[in-house]
């Protein structure tokens, strides 16, 4: 019961196709766990992601997110829910361009209250983040574009977990950095992570990363939809 | 708030083409604006000459052609009325004052007015002003001319000055008379009013000059001289004049007045007053100015089209950053209230700056108005009224912004928080 995800019978189809992409039977994380998701494209990860992200709605099974059943809320309570719960990196371009660093980061707190009063003093958090994810403060106020792409990861991973929320959804946060700043950005992203207290659910179709995470889960083996016939 | 922060530094980032849209809706609020100010000024512009005449009588004749000869010197001068009519009308039990007008010649293209004392006493413009010498006094001599403010400004004239009238109107004339030069007594203060265009000789005089005329032009040899004419002024008094200014003594005497002076066996005349007059003018106009607003109107939609129009073309770029909002929190209806909050800041930005276009423009007209066309026109307030159309544009930009807004709402709904490149 005391699981930050509990994935039970999922079956996803996008509408206006005939086969499911997604199908199942059970996927977990407990609190605190950094998960490690193999999966190739097409294995259906993005789905994955949307669906937990309450993004879209499964046609069958279960979704449990902090031991919140998602398909009980209405459309406004899951959105409601992914700001308070979730923590979101992309593979690359996460942050609003126009906006300055600092702004970018405390973006979520703008959206949930609760993700707001967990971070105490916003801007204080904020800062303390980027100085964890070593983004030096001459930064913080530059808007987001004028970084590298390196450092706009590192912003990235600060601004998923300004506010501690229970899981951090990253999808292939480092495909777009070199293998030395890819392991510095994970060690960093780790850290941060432990301090939070987050679960992570890290996707990616690079192995080679596997063995720091606590467990790995390889997509296609349990995605029963995406076997081929 | 955080969306009205968002959408502004968003503005903000795109700032190029969003002070173009901004430009562009300022543009046509200020044609809109001004058209409106515009079109009060000039009523409000008439209105100030006949404020304090409570009837004007002329040969017969449209109302409102008298009305624009006599007082505004549009149009060419109709028939005149006889010298006892102007008696009958002055022995009026009801009638205060009257001012006789005689038009006809014309001083470099300014019209020159034969007309008496009466004038400066009694002569009433905008809230109940009386006339103000400037320099000088009215008239003393008959050879006396007393000037508009404009006519004092433009041709530099001052008092003690002799002119030369031109017999009839127009530009250029052929025809001067030469035998009689006229001395400027007095200039007047500014009245926004024609007055401050007219030049103004004692009526007696415009009898005098034309002896040895009468056949249109000059007879060589003919005509009075200056002292000749002195002495016989009295003898001169004019057989004929344009029109008769009437003061009353009840206003409401005037519609008694109007119906006999119409009916007056003598000969033709026509009665009017002015404000029913103007309301007539206003009707004629009417059409024309509902064309002129009409256009104002179909360029503010093209400038709120033009809005969306940018709005829906930075919708496609824009779809990463709707991704990146949904992903850190934002609900679809935030995205969609995003777009109508930049709309809205365009709208207002749009309508403060189309404000104060159009009030920059009428202020740096206003003078070139006045010397021209001697339209006093000032930057007055927008009504209530206006006010409410200001703000139902304001309303309508927010309610057209609705479209890229459901838009993007679909979208984002659709993407999720998948970025697309």
């Amino acid at each position: 019961m005391n699981r930050v995800l509990d994935i039970e019978d999922l079956r996803f189809t996008w509408p206006g196709q005939d086969e499911a992409v997604l199908a199942i039977e059970r996927l977990t994380i407990a609190p605190g766990e950094k998960l490690f998701l193999h999966g190739p494209s097409g294995s259906g990860k993005s789905t994955l992601l949307a669906a937990i992200g309450a993004l879209v709605v499964p046609q069958a099974g279960r979704i449990e997110l902090c031991g919140q059943d998602l398909s009980s809320l209405s459309r406004g309570g899951r959105d409601r829910f992914r700001a308070d719960h979730l923590g979101v990196i992309f593979q690359q371009f996460n942050l609003l361009p126009w906006l300055d660093v600092t702004a970018n980061v405390t973006l979520p707190c703008r959206f949930s209250r609760a993700r707001a009063r967990r971070a105490g003093d916003v801007e204080a958090a904020a800062a303390r983040l980027l100085e964890g994810m070593d983004l030096e403060s001459s930064l913080w106020h530059r808007r987001a574009d004028q970084l590298s792409v390196g450092q706009q990861q590192r912003v990235a991973a600060a601004r998923a977990l300004i506010g501690q929320p229970d899981l951090v959804l990253a999808d292939e946060p480092t495909s777009s950095l070199d293998a030395d700043r890819r392991d510095r950005f994970l060690d960093l992203l780790f850290e941060r992570i432990e301090e939070a207290g987050s679960a992570l659910l890290f996707v990616s179709h690079d192995r080679q990363l596997a063995v720091r995470f606590d467990r790995v889960v390889d997509l296609p083996e349990i995605n029963r939809a995406a076997m081929p016939a | 708030m955080t969306l009205l922060r968002l959408a502004w530094h968003s503005l903000l980032n795109r700032r190029t083409t969003v002070m173009l849209t901004i430009f562009t809706i300022a543009l046509s609020i200020a044609l809109l604006v001004l058209v409106e100010q515009l079109r009060q000024d000039v009523r409000d512009g008439f209105y100030r000459s006949v404020s304090g005449t409570d009837m004007i009588v002329g040969a017969r004749t449209a109302p409102v052609q008298l009305l624009l000869n006599t007082v505004f010197g549009i149009g060419t001068p109709g028939n005149s009325i006889s010298h006892e009519t102007l008696e009958h009308i002055r022995d009026q039990r009801m009638v205060e004052w009257t001012i006789p007008l005689l038009i006809g010649d014309s001083h470099r293209g300014e019209r020159v007015i034969g007309t008496t004392q009466d004038f400066f006493e009694h002569y009433r413009y905008a809230d109940r002003q009386s006339l103000e010498m400037a320099a000088g006094e009215p008239f003393a001599d008959l050879f006396d001319v007393v000037i508009g403010h404009q006519i004092a400004r433009r041709f530099g004239y001052s008092v003690g000055d002799e002119i030369h009238l031109a017999h009839g109107g127009g530009n250029v004339s052929l025809h001067e008379h030469e035998a009689h030069p006229f001395t400027v007594r007095g200039a007047l203060e500014p009245t926004g009013t024609p007055v401050d265009r007219n030049l103004y000789i004692p009526v007696n005089a415009y009898g005098v000059i034309h002896v040895g005329w009468e056949s249109g032009v000059h007879r060589p040899g003919s005509g009075l001289d200056p002292d000749e004419a002195r002495e016989q002024a009295h003898e001169h008094e004019p057989e004929e004049i344009s029109a008769v200014l009437v003061g009353l003594t009840t206003p409401a005497a005037v519609f008694g007045l109007q119906r006999d002076l119409n009916e007056y066996e003598a000969e033709p005349l026509t009665a009017l007053m002015p404000g029913i007059t103007l309301q007539q003018l206003w009707r004629l106009t009417g059409v024309a100015e509902l064309v002129l607003r009409a256009v104002a109107v179909l360029v503010v939609i093209t400038g709120l089209l033009g809005m969306v129009t940018v709005l829906l073309t930075t919708l496609n770029e824009r779809r990463r950053e709707m991704a990146i909002l949904r992903a850190n929190g934002a609900r679809a209806w935030q995205i969609a209230a995003l777009l109508v909050f930049e709309a809205g800041l365009i709208v207002a930005g749009g309508l403060l700056l189309g404000i104060l276009l159009a009030f920059g423009a009428i202020y740096a007209l206003g003078p070139w108005l006045l010397e021209v066309f001697g339209l006093a026109v000032g930057v007055t307030l927008p009504e209530p009224w206006q006010w409410a159309v200001l703000g139902g544009i304001f309303v309508i930009g927010l309610l057209v912004a609705l479209a890229p807004a459901i838009m993007a709402y679909r979208r984002t709904l659709a993407d999720g928080m998948q970025v697309r490149l």
